[in-house]
């Protein structure tokens, strides 16, 4: 039976057919969810997309992280049940929801950055990124304005003992975010925020490259695993 | 129709760019002497009746729920 991943559309979202779009190009249906409906149409993960969801207005995440398709998507999320990948402004609902730890800042050049950029994979064993090899370099789209990832020191500390730090910005921090970090997952690896592109990297006709597909073949593979992801 | 004011201030150990682009620009315009400058959020809430103890509880709790994120800031409530 084909993977059906629920693809999130909160007004402002910009991203949503873009992810949809790599959902498709990995061999998985994508279901569009809308973020006014409490109803996950059965859907085997979600991706929260990127954007601007409410205009960023309060803080970037702040508002999304109520809507009533939330209130299904958060239990679930939290129990370890259900994977979903938090894509830039996803990350920022992820955090701001406590799904994950951490705060996503303003950037520390206050500048927004759009530009191509190298990753470093480091956790590869969650639901989102076990395609990928440890260490292996990919070349993704970095685009956002708030997206230095800040956490206390014990915080930072524990993700990096736990191996919670999926992926790190390589030549360089872009963003001032703590310890290079450019996504994290919570501790049943089902959970995962990344704040670089990987839904704009599936195709050499729009992307800089196609590494970024990994993280949709990544959820196939885990679904047809049938076991949890673990950390 | 009584007024409860939120102040909203990244912590201490948070970076403030905003803050720090401020400061820049106040040595430039010729404010000396200003050797830091952190930029807040102030929200004025509006709420029926008189501001007593349970009113303040209520927005105390609005600003943990919504209007602060307690990650990265902190928060002051008090009658305006």
């Amino acid at each position: 039976m084909t993977a059906r991943v629920g693809v999130v559309t909160f007004p402002g979202s910009l991203d949503d057919k873009d992810a949809a779009r790599a959902v498709s190009l990995a061999g998985a249906e994508s279901v569009p969810l809308w973020h006014d409906d409490a109803d996950l149409k059965g859907v085997d993960a979600v991706v929260l997309p990127g954007g601007f969801s409410y205009g960023d207005y309060l803080r970037c995440g702040a508002i999304a992280r109520f809507a009533p398709l939330m209130s299904e998507l958060v239990p679930a999320a939290r129990s370890g049940a259900l994977p979903v990948l938090g894509i830039c402004n996803g990350f920022q609902i992820l955090c701001e929801s406590h799904l994950l730890p951490g705060a996503l800042t303003r950037n520390s050049s206050l500048r927004f950055i759009n530009r191509d950029q190298v990753l470093r994979m480091e956790n590869t064993s969650t639901a989102w990124t076990n395609a990928y090899d440890e260490g292996q370099e990919i070349l993704v789209v970095l685009k956002s304005g708030e997206g230095s990832y800040v956490a206390d020191e014990a915080t930072l500390d524990r993700l990096e003992a736990e191996g919670r730090v999926i992926a790190r910005y390589v030549d360089g921090n872009p963003n001032g975010s703590r310890r290079d970090i450019a996504g994290i997952t919570n501790e049943h690896g089902n959970v995962v925020g990344l704040m670089p592109h990987p839904e704009h990297a599936v195709e050499a006709l729009t992307g800089p490259s196609t590494e970024g597909l990994g993280f949709f073949a990544s959820i196939l593979g885990h679904l047809a695993s049938g076991t949890p992801a673990q950390v | 129709m009584a007024r409860v004011v939120v102040d909203v201030m990244l912590k201490p150990e948070i970076l403030d760019p905003q803050g720090q682009a401020i400061a820049g620009a106040c040595s430039r315009l010729g404010f000396e002497g200003i050797d830091q400058v952190r930029q807040g959020k102030r929200f004025e809430v509006e709420v029926e009746g008189e501001v007593d103890e349970a009113k303040l509880a209520d927005v105390r709790r609005l600003a943990e729920t919504l209007l602060a994120n307690t990650v990265i800031e902190d928060f002051e409530v008090r009658p305006a």
